[in-house]
């Protein structure tokens, strides 16, 4: 090739984008979350005195715990459920793809309107429980939403909702990449089905499980639109993750730097998770002259 | 044992004689169509509920069909609702979130392609430590760029306009476009390449007459991934525009959760389901590419 800058050349707008946007932007909260910052960027150093005030602020606790319940059961119960409906789907059935569109369609909504939808369907005035209680059952609750110690779950109820459909696709994904011919051994050798599941198919699944983990993880890290769509953070703040912390410390009380504290911790939570599956995807695929 | 466990066993056993309408096979059809109904009963709400009267809402139960069909609520969030302190609807904010993705999602393919032309069929030094990094920038938490961000649109004049989400989408969206296109031009047959160079094509030549022609699968892949992603942005529309310039998803959920007095929810209904249709129409269209798109990123044996 005659030009052989040209390949930099071209690659340059974007890497100054996103080095400046990305990286450079990191650096610099990552900055202000060792300075003075109230309303607006102050460069003074105050040391860490910003992370000593976030833990003990007892708001950024909750809102640590918060995540920790709704990641934990939005990851477990979105990766059960998606697994089950590949595998109800992997049975040969008749109208396949119907099925999967009708479990998939949530993901390429809009959190906020999955929130509007949610947060209307589960309003005790007008949603379930009324509805329950015209048919009949008039000593049903189901008021969660309304209910400080409950309320998180009606976030995780939504969230399910809206993935799982992904999970099942990236399960799916890994059954129809199972080799056939180890199953009908199986089968022929008089395995019992479900023993086929739990000692030869689900076991070859790790790929699958490690993927959906990732990005339900770092979903679950950066789930900021849903809770204000759904709660609003609350009842009062029960419903708060970092990510709302993060905005309501930034933006409205004026505490900048403890919001910059905030991200970070954050990236550093995400990073934990995605940067081995970063850097095992930097090795795949990498091309003929890279 | 669960009823995930009898399902399997049935099936099984079924799909060696496929034919055969058991017992069985009932209940794994039972179990797969409650499923879709849980699916399906959020959005079958928000529809029925969009063409109810407000009494109608309150006074009878949410899954029932509506008695008095009416499109006022559509008529409303469309072009009458309140939103923040004037009442124009949801019109000029649909508006403005197409004005920021058409732009954000062309600017960020073209960089996209361009970068995976080179990290695949150039030597590039560093190319893969890049690429890792370009890649992270996908998962980053995006409160970690939020306030130096405002600061960068507000000293280049473009805070608080459609313009300056255009800039931040394309910023964000190169991550995505990277990586598709590169895995896709990864695969590129090489004896094609190796041929064109024979011939003498250059740079430009290579990429445009050879390999953007056979990319259609993943440009499309790209664009409805891309799309689907600005068009549903909340974060960066809620801290980076003002009233002119709010998206769609900013102004839908200032609707719903800053109406003050009576809460109109056969208009919230409306309003959601307006936001929701670009977005589920792509999907129902070209479900296949969507999906192509959402595997891209993620399974690698």
């Amino acid at each position: 090739m005659k030009n052989r800058w040209l390949p930099a050349l071209v690659l340059s707008p974007s890497l100054l984008l996103v080095g400046v946007c990305v990286y450079g932007f990191i650096a610099f909260t990552f900055y202000l979350s060792f300075t003075a910052s109230t309303i607006l960027p102050n460069m003074t150093l105050a040391g860490g005195e910003n992370y000593a005030r976030l833990f003990s602020l007892s708001t950024f606790f909750s809102s640590l715990g918060n995540l920790g319940l709704f990641a934990t059961l939005y990851i477990v119960i979105s990766m059960a459920l998606g697994m089950t409906l590949a595998i109800l789907i992997d049975q040969r059935i008749r109208a396949e793809s119907i099925f999967r569109s009708i479990f998939l369609y949530p993901m390429a909504l809009s959190f906020i309107v999955t929130g509007t939808a949610w947060k209307w369907l589960l309003d005790p005035s007008i949603g379930l429980e009324r509805t329950v209680h015209l048919m009949g059952f008039e000593s049903f609750t189901f008021n969660w939403i309304k209910d400080g110690d409950m309320a998180i779950y009606t976030v995780v109820i939504a969230a399910v909702w809206q993935t799982s459909g992904f999970v099942m696709a990236l399960f799916l994904a890994g059954l129809r990449g199972i080799d056939n011919e180890v199953l009908n051994a199986a089968r022929v050798d008089g395995a019992k089905s479900w023993r086929i599941y739990t000692r030869i198919i689900i076991p070859q699944l790790g790929p699958s499980f490690i993927s959906s983990f990732v990005i339900l993880a770092h979903m679950a890290i950066k789930s900021y639109d849903l809770v204000i769509a759904l709660t609003g953070g609350g009842p009062g703040r029960a419903t708060w993750l970092p990510s709302v912390f993060m905005y309501q410390y930034t933006f409205t009380r004026n505490e900048m730097a403890v919001g910059a504290a905030s991200a970070v911790i954050m990236l550093i939570g995400i990073a934990v998770v995605v940067v081995p599956y970063v850097r095992r995807e930097m090795r795949l695929n990498q091309g003929p002259n890279a | 044992m669960s009823t995930q466990t009898t399902a399997h066993t049935m099936a099984i056993q079924a799909s060696r004689k496929p034919s055969a309408f058991t017992l069985e096979r009932f209940w794994l059809y039972l179990i797969l169509c409650l499923f879709a109904f849980m699916f399906l009963m959020p959005i079958y709400v928000m529809l029925v509920n969009s063409i109810k009267p407000l009494d109608e809402i309150r006074a009878g139960n949410l899954v029932a069909l509506p008695l008095a069909p009416t499109i006022e609520p559509w008529v409303q969030a469309w072009s009458q609702a309140q939103i923040g302190v004037q009442a124009t609807g949801l019109k000029p904010y649909f508006l403005n979130s197409f004005l920021m993705v058409i732009p954000a999602v062309l600017i960020s393919t073209a960089l996209g392609a361009l970068n995976g032309y080179v990290l695949t069929q150039f030597k590039v030094k560093g190319g893969t430590l890049l690429f890792g990094l370009v890649l992270f920038s996908v998962f980053i938490p995006f409160q970690i760029v939020l306030i130096p961000m405002a600061r960068l649109l507000g000293e280049l004049g473009l805070a608080g306009s459609v313009k300056g989400l255009i800039l931040v989408h394309t910023v964000y969206g190169i991550g995505f476009g990277t990586l598709f296109f590169r895995n896709f031009y990864a695969a590129f047959p090489q004896e094609l390449v190796k041929s064109a160079r024979m011939d003498g094509a250059g740079f430009f030549v290579l990429f445009w007459r050879l390999m953007l022609p056979a990319s259609l699968p993943i440009v499309v892949v790209n664009i409805i991934w891309q799309f689907t992603n600005i068009w549903n942005d909340f974060l960066f529309g809620a801290s980076f525009s003002d009233y002119s310039s709010y998206p769609l998803t900013v102004a839908l959920n200032n609707l719903v959760s800053s109406s003050t007095g009576v809460k109109e929810y056969n208009v919230h209904f409306a309003g959601a389901f307006i936001a929701a249709l670009p977005t589920l129409i792509v999907y129902i269209v070209s479900g296949k590419y969507f999906v192509r798109g959402l595997m891209a990123g993620s399974v690698k044996g």
